[in-house]
């Protein structure tokens, strides 16, 4: 599975809204394109993206075919203590890709 | 009805394209979207509010348009906003995304890339936590579109 990319500040003061970025990997086959025979090719895409930190839930996104290749997601989170955050991606054929990252208070 | 060779050919030519494109070329019509729309809003009628939905005027690719909504909201536990959903309505399908918000998002504030078909208006649609919804439309010029077929 690929490894997604992630912007997330290293530190961060009490209080902060900061901006995450993540992007991962994907060819999200929207089920709408045709091979050369004519036939469908079956839609295969990431479906649900979210976000957690320290178990609570952040941000998160039901995602449909109309959605870029490679799907991208900037979004804002309040941080009022160290923790982590936790990343989740759900394919259509039911793998998850996963990924954390810690942050900590300056 | 004199109705010659040529003619004939001609009308029935033009049926088994119109066909064909109706079979091919199947886009989202405003009953599919207004659907999604009254499934998300639950039949209430969406106003006018604080939502900002940015999309480029020109979108050179189609595979790959950014799109970024805001809502102005003091994001506490009692008064933030829910989700919100994009459309696109002339896409196959109308919905693109939905993004859901809590508190602790501190902000209202999202950005992904979509795929859009052909040049049209997309939509987005604010749920608030005190049950209001707002709704906003911007048209996007598609140069090339991003569906494959």
């Amino acid at each position: 599975m690929a490894k997604p990319r992630i912007k997330i500040p290293k530190k961060v003061a009490a209080g902060d809204v900061i901006t995450i970025k993540t992007l991962v990997s994907h060819k999200m086959e929207s089920g709408q394109r045709k091979d050369k025979e004519g036939k469908v090719i079956p839609r295969k895409i990431i479906n649900k993206f979210s976000c957690e930190f320290n178990g609570a839930s952040v941000f998160s996104c039901d995602i449909d075919p109309a959605v870029a290749a490679n799907p991208y997601f900037e979004f804002k989170a309040k941080v009022e203590e160290a923790g982590t955050f936790k990343f989740t991606w759900v394919d259509d054929d039911g793998n998850v890709i996963e990924a954390e990252k810690e942050v900590a208070l300056s | 009805m004199n109705l010659s060779r040529r003619t004939f050919l001609t009308a029935s030519a033009g049926a088994t394209a119109a066909a064909f494109l109706g079979s091919s070329q199947a886009f989202a019509t405003l009953e599919d979207l207004n659907k999604a729309l009254s499934e998300f809003t639950g039949g209430a009628e969406p106003g006018e509010g604080p939502l900002t939905l940015t999309t480029p005027e020109i979108a050179e690719n189609g595979n790959s348009v950014p799109v970024s909504v805001l809502v102005e909201s003091p994001m506490t536990e009692d008064d933030h906003v829910q989700s919100v959903m994009i459309l696109a309505e002339g896409n196959p399908l109308p919905d693109v995304a939905t993004f859901h918000f809590s508190a602790m998002s501190g902000e209202a504030k999202a950005s992904t890339r979509m795929r859009l078909a052909k040049t049209q208006n997309v939509v987005a649609v604010a749920k608030m936590s005190n049950g209001d919804f707002y709704k906003v439309s911007n048209n996007v010029k598609v140069t090339i579109g991003g569906c494959g077929g």
